[in-house]
Order: structure tokens, then sequence, then C-alpha cells
């Protein structure tokens, strides 16, 4: 009940920055689409802790996110020295390794955060074992047991 | 104070716009389908972002703002989901990866793998 409640805050909320004009009939429109999407969710049952990850918060917002911005900037600018770079020093290289994480959630996560790092790409994702190409060999050794790895086992030992 | 905040925003601005260029430079300088997707992840993390952090300076807390961040969200939360999805499909449909411990690379050089 909690999660309908806030996809429908969260909806309506979106309707209402998007259109920027609060006359009532828009009001109301907002409201009812809002209502209606809602409705479309619980029968497809996407309402639930995995596809509405509440609990996650702002531990996510405040904590994982800027540090993933800050590996986000240094990733991009290694990546960009070795674009320019004359010799074009890449040794891209493929890793299997285990992730720590055991929820879909915490998968999902991880695997995303591995893709939005330039140099890193996870190619398989699977419970116990990711597949992942890397720019560099360097960048493949790093994976295995990572930081990355250990905020994302926080993070969901938390929710 | 508005002149810093413009200061910050065209910095922003340029540096996004280089970030972008790199990524195009290393599209075309990458030897396979792999590591140019690589080179597009700088354009479409930093480039992105970096150009919308000075649009968002240009906007302040207006509407368009808000607009602006909903923009980075979504290619926060969908550019890792599709270029996963890109690579996935590669893979499967075969497409070889170009690794430096199997072949030498463009320009004579070997990894260190």
């Amino acid at each position: 009940m909690l999660h309908a409640a806030g996809v429908f805050l969260a909806l309506f909320a979106f309707w209402l920055l998007l259109s920027g004009m609060f006359t009532p009939f828009l009001l109301a429109a907002g409201a009812g689409g809002a209502l209606a999407v809602l409705a479309f969710a619980r029968r497809m049952d996407v309402i639930d802790r995995e596809g509405h990850p509440l609990h996650l918060g702002w531990r996510a917002l405040f904590s994982y996110w800027p540090w993933l911005i800050a590996e986000i900037v240094k990733s991009s600018w290694d990546v960009s020295r070795r674009i320019l770079h004359p010799r074009l020093p890449i040794s891209p290289t493929l890793v299997r390794f285990k992730p720590t994480q055991t929820t879909p959630l915490g998968l999902v996560i991880h695997a995303n955060s591995i893709t939005l790092t330039p140099g890193t790409i996870s190619v398989e994702v699977a419970p116990g074992e990711f597949l992942v190409h890397a720019l560099t060999a360097e960048g493949a050794a790093a994976l295995a047991g990572s930081e990355m790895d250990r905020r994302v086992a926080a993070l969901e030992e938390a929710a | 104070m508005s002149v810093l905040i413009d200061i910050a925003s065209w910095l922003c601005l340029a540096g996004g716009g280089f970030f972008c260029l790199v990524g195009g430079i290393g599209l075309l300088r990458m030897p396979d389908f792999y590591t140019r997707m690589h080179a597009a992840s700088v354009a479409e993390t930093l480039g992105a972002g970096l150009i919308l952090l000075g649009l968002l300076l240009q906007a302040g807390f207006t509407l368009t703002g808000a607009k602006l961040v909903m923009i980075g969200l979504l290619v926060f939360f969908a550019s890792p989901t599709a270029s996963h999805a890109l690579a996935k499909a590669a893979m499967s449909r075969g497409l070889k990866p170009l690794l430096a411990d199997a072949a030498p690379l463009p320009g004579g050089e070997r990894g260190v793998s």
C-alpha cells in the first residue's frame, strides 16, 4: 500500500513538473493519468520492493551516488587520456568474477554501476557470476572484490 | 554572483563539449565494437552530465531546471541498461571481442595481460 501511494505521488509530481500549468482541468487530468498508470502497474504486478526500491532511500542518494559520480569522473578521465594518447594504450580484456550481492536488486545496481563507469561494460549478469568487458587489463583486474562491490553489498544489506 | 554562476555554467558546458568530442574521436580510433562502446560511454556519462549541469546552472530553481534533472535521471538509469543490452546482444550473436592477450592491437602494441 505504501508502495502504491509512493508510485502515485511520484507519477503525479512527474505530471505537474512536466506540465507546469495548474488549472483545475489539468490537475484532474494528471491525477486521473497517475491513477490509470497505477492501475496498470498493479495488474502487471510490478509494484513491490524490487520495482520501487524506496527502502534504499537516502543512503543510496547521499552516500552511493556521490561516490559513483566521483568514480565516473575518474574513469572518464582515464579513458579520455587513452583515447587521445597517440599510441592508444588499451588492452581489452574479458573477465569473469563473482559478485557478493545475492538479491536481484543488488546485482542490477552493481552491474549498472560497472557499465556506467567508462572503461568497463557488464556483458552477462547472473547470480554469482558477472562477465565484464574492460578496456584495460588493469581495469579488469580491479573488478573482483572491488570497492564498488563492497559498497553495493552494504547498500543491499541495509535494505 | 550571477557572473560566477555564468562562469561555472560555461566551464561545465565547455567541459561537456570536450568530453563529447573525445568520445567521438574514441569512437573512430578504437579497433572493435566493444572498445568503441567504452569510448561512447565517456560521451554519454561525463559529456552529457556536464552539459546538463551547465544548463541546470543557467535554469536555476525553475520548472526547466526540474525537467533537466529528469533528463539527467533518465540518462543515469537508461544508458547503462541500453549499453548492457547492446553488449549482450553482440556477444550472443557471436561477435568476438578483440582481446589484448589473443592478438596484437593496431599500432603494434600488445596488452600487459
